[in-house]
């Protein structure tokens, strides 16, 4: 059956040009090649006039179309054997030969500035009352409609999304002990709330972590550009393992900043705060330079922690990564942080350093 | 006298099909690298009863081989030749493991046959065989694709060609059918997850500190102004070349598809744009094309050198090439990352020079919909008092404002009577809408009785996209109509990017100035920070309304129209 069709369609295409035309005068302004000769015996018929209340010959039923001025169309003699009839100065032309003298560019219409059509300005009728029935339930159910329906929802804006993404993670060499630094997380939900995995920290080789934490946090966003963040936080590592209350928000400021600000308070009644900046600079396509900035904040001396009250410490950093893949991509740099006022002042009375200058390597990725 | 030249072009193209060997199976006939024109091909699908296979298919785009979704073996799908009152009855069987659906785009049609699981039907479920039937009511240039998931991207989609009942009132010798598509070796889902999880992913062309001591680009103040507002003006296109290979008929660039003709024959290319995600600009270096057709409709011949074609949109186009020479067909996306590109030649095995991709276009202040002085470049003078303006929930009362709204464009203008975007200077003539008349007086030349206002909105940041600042999936109430009313919709493009709306089982009026000669069209591009009106006379039942820009449609950018009563106009 199949090759028999396809036999014969060539046919088939030929037949349209085959049987004569007889309803040229619904075309008017198709310029015919200068090869295509005039059909002269049945052209003629072209012209042939017709009351401008009568709608179009291919209209469909609904429509009935009525002039607001049954004159009108008279005035419409530079459309082409269209619905006016033919002025009766240009009728012999036009009878000759229906393509010529045509003016192509000249509007339909509003020539004569009575307005039809979309010309006409809107009415202000009153929009109806939304249905509530769904038209494809009389002809495939209703139960296979609503199920169907809930699909296309879903689909169509409510779907659910994660991201991995580690800003750092990275190797640091300076004046002390080779370490390394991470700082990511991970989200999973739709576009208005979100559940949100944080983790941070940073360690020696050969000394184990030095100060880790995780939070679990709802996100939600809060306009085209900020998200709030509430939770918990938990500190890990050697120190007191704290567990603080969270409230934030993270996003993109003016100027493509992001930025994120967050408050922590302990079970011990501890508040502190935290500010976190970086700025994707692109230098080429492939690469970027990311200067980054953290300040830390305390309330009040965290004796246990080594805080102390006021602005505890800060980081500035400036990386240089590759992104020739978005989602993999290496980086150089350099990170300096000095602790402040009681914070350096505890770590002076622990023999500690108070910051110093170092130099990182990593990979920023997302998945 | 036409009947005599296709049969003429009939021997001819057989005697050169039979000379080029090279035959791509999973190519339609007409598709074949070397195409001697529809005339002489071997015929796709034609008659009352078509089947329409759906599967899980390898192609191969410029010598690589990726995984597609095609039909009957194909990419793009076979074409569907029909005839203007005839029935068709379309079995579509669903060879997949997953539920698929064809919407044939621009066909007037019941609605329960529209094909839009969810809306129309429920869809056609894997390894199950749906049949649709409707009478065909019209003729002219449509297409047909997937409405399930983001099948459309992965190669589910093909050409419809509808011959009129009578006689062509477009007179042509020999005709092409050119589907522009973008094709990625990434799966669909994959490219969503990026843009939702960095919307900057595909942008290979911002730009950077390099550009700015070049000289390339904005100067630091207006980058300055635009980060000012965290907008980021080379965001032309959301998916690029960077990820995509521009097709012409399922081939690539090198692959270089070449369409035959003779000498003076008077050539119509059928153009469709069935791309998930690219707007095109298409010319062909030599040769000026005469617009006759648009989204299937005849409109009087407008002589232009270049088109933007969005999405979904079909131009039939005349050439005439008076050389025995090949020409170059060039697509360019409407960011220039790429280009989709073909040959028009008298032999095969020719081609013609390919122009190096143009200077990528970059967003202006208009495009945001805040040409407040009529200065296209951003020479913004209120300072602070424009941020406070891109936002003002004032300037669209109806817009529900949450994270999915970045922007409310404080004054759009009308655009249809420009170029698109990156044409404004092109140094030659591009086609407007304006330049659109329709050939025919419109069925329904009555006045709107009300005017309907639809935000395009969104957020590039977090990849979300709306009308009215409602995805679907948020949507309370369809959009409702009275059958057989009269409706102005005015569309209202508040973010820097274009839309390419369609509404299903509809043509539209745009409003530009032609009176009862309006263009009528399926599918309607809204330039960055415009707006565009037309007028619809609604049909009754269920009606998919949305972007057809892929992956917008899938965040959120679409809604129903429910017009009522089923029986019958009200109106």
């Amino acid at each position: 059956m199949k090759p028999l069709l396809f036999g014969l369609a060539p046919l088939a295409l030929a037949l349209p040009a085959a049987a004569q035309d007889h309803s040229m005068h619904d075309m008017p302004g198709m310029k015919m090649p200068a090869k295509v000769a005039p059909k002269p015996a049945v052209k003629a018929k072209a012209p042939k006039p017709r009351a401008p209340s009568k709608p179009a010959p291919r209209a469909h039923a609904q429509q009935a179309p009525v002039p607001r001025d049954p004159h009108a169309g008279h005035d419409m003699g530079n459309m082409p054997g269209g619905e006016a009839p033919a002025p009766q100065s240009a009728a012999p032309a036009d009878a000759a030969d229906p393509h010529a003298g045509h003016d192509l560019s000249a509007m339909p219409a509003m020539a004569a500035g009575i307005p039809t059509g979309t010309d006409l300005p809107p009415g202000n009728a009153p929009p109806p009352a939304p249905a509530s029935d769904r038209a494809a339930n009389r002809y495939w159910g209703a139960g296979a409609m609503a199920e169907a329906e809930g699909a296309l929802r879903r689909e169509h804006g409510g779907m659910i999304y994660s991201k991995l993404l580690f800003n750092l993670l990275e190797y640091q060499a300076g004046a002390g002990a080779d370490g390394y630094r991470w700082d990511g997380e991970a989200w999973i939900g739709g576009d208005q709330d979100r559940f949100v995995v944080r983790s941070e920290g940073s360690g020696a080789f050969r000394g184990g972590v030095d100060e880790a934490e995780v939070q679990a946090l709802y996100g939600r966003a809060l306009d085209p550009y900020w998200n709030l963040r509430a939770g918990v936080r938990q500190d890990l590592g050697p120190g007191p393992r704290s567990t603080w209350a969270t409230l934030g928000v993270e996003g993109v400021a003016p100027y493509w900043l992001e930025l994120e600000g967050a408050l922590f308070l302990s079970t011990r009644g501890d508040l502190l705060g935290r500010i976190e900046g970086h700025y994707d600079q692109r230098i080429t396509q492939d690469l970027v330079l990311q200067p980054r900035a953290e300040l830390n904040l305390a309330a009040q001396d965290v004796p246990a922690s080594a805080i102390g009250a006021g602005a505890s410490d800060i980081e500035l950093g400036l990386r240089l990564r590759y992104e020739r893949s978005r989602e993999l991509a290496p980086y150089l740099g350099v990170s300096w942080d000095r602790k402040l006022g009681d914070t350096a002042g505890y770590a002076r009375r622990r023999g500690e350093g108070s910051g110093g200058m170092r130099f990182v390597a990593g990979i920023r990725s997302w998945f | 006298m036409n009947a005599m030249i296709d049969r003429r072009g009939l021997l001819r193209g057989a005697a050169l099909a039979g000379g080029t060997a090279a035959f791509a199976r999973w190519m339609p006939a007409w598709a074949q690298r070397v195409s001697p024109g529809l005339a002489s091909t071997l015929p796709t699908l034609a008659g009352e009863d078509i089947t329409l296979r759906v599967a899980h298919q390898r192609m191969t785009v410029d010598g690589r081989h990726s995984h597609a979704i095609g039909i009957n073996g194909t990419v793009p799908a076979p074409l569907i030749r029909l005839r203007e009152g005839q029935q068709a009855r379309l079995h579509v069987v669903n060879d997949l493991d997953e539920e698929t659906s064809v919407h044939w785009h621009g066909l007037i049609l019941p609605f329960q046959m529209d094909g839009v699981p969810g809306i129309s039907f429920p869809g056609i479920p894997a390894r199950s065989t749906f049949t649709y039937e409707f009478p065909i009511v019209q003729s002219g240039t449509y297409w047909y694709h997937s409405h399930s998931g983001l099948q459309e991207q992965m190669g589910h989609y093909g050409p419809i060609v509808i011959d009129p009942a009578d006689d062509d009132p477009v007179a042509y010798d020999r005709e092409h059918v050119i589907v522009l598509s973008d094709h990625s070796p990434l799966h669909p889902h994959q490219i969503f997850l990026k843009l939702k999880k960095q919307a900057g992913y595909f942008n290979r062309r911002r730009q950077t500190l390099g550009g700015l001591l070049q000289g390339e680009d904005q100067p630091l103040k207006q980058r300055l102004q635009w980060g000012g507002m965290r907008m980021d003006p080379t965001d032309i296109a959301d998916v690029t070349g960077s990820t995509y290979t521009y097709l012409v008929n399922g081939h690539g660039p090198g692959d270089n598809w070449t369409a035959l003709f003779q000498r003076g024959e008077r050539v119509r290319l059928r153009i469709i744009n069935a791309s998930a995600m690219t707007i095109f600009n298409l010319r062909i270096p030599g040769l000026t094309m005469q617009v006759v057709q648009a989204d299937g409709q005849n409109v009087r011949p407008v002589d232009v050198d270049e088109l933007q074609i969005t999405i979904a949109e079909t131009y039939d186009v005349i050439v005439t090439p008076h050389d025995a020479r090949a020409y170059s067909l060039i697509a360019e996306s409407v960011d220039r990352s790429g280009m989709a590109r073909a040959t028009l030649a008298p032999r095969p095995g020719m081609a013609a020079e390919v122009p190096p991709l143009r200077k990528r276009p970059i967003a202006t202040m208009k495009d945001m919909g805040m040409d407040m002085s009529g200065m296209d470049h951003g020479d913004m003078g209120a300072g602070v008092g424009m941020n406070m303006a891109m936002r003002d929930p004032a300037n669209a009362p109806q817009v529900r404002m949450g994270p999915g709204v970045q922007t409310i464009a404080p004054m759009v203008t009308d655009r249809t009577g420009e170029p698109g975007q990156g044409l404004e200077d092109a140094g030659h003539r591009v086609l407007t809408y304006r330049d659109l008349v329709a050939s025919e007086r419109n069925p329904d030349v009555r006045g709107p009785a009300r005017e309907l206002q639809i935000h395009l909105t969104g957020n590039m940041e977090r990849y979300m996209w709306s009308l009215d600042g409602e995805k679907l999936s948020e949507v309370k109430d369809p959009i409702p109509f009275i059958a057989g009313e009269r409706v102005r919709v005015t569309l209202i493009n508040d973010t820097m990017m274009s839309h390419p709306i369609h509404l299903h089982g509809h043509f539209f009026e745009l409003v530009t100035g032609h009176g009862d000669h309006s263009p009528r069209k399926h599918t309607v591009n809204v330039l960055p920070g415009s707006k565009v009106s037309w007028d619809v006379t609604a049909v009754p039942g269920d009606w998919a309304f949305h972007c057809h820009m892929l992956y917008h449609m899938h965040a959120g950018m679409m809604q129903v129209v429910r017009v009522r009563p089923l029986d019958g106009a009200a109106a």
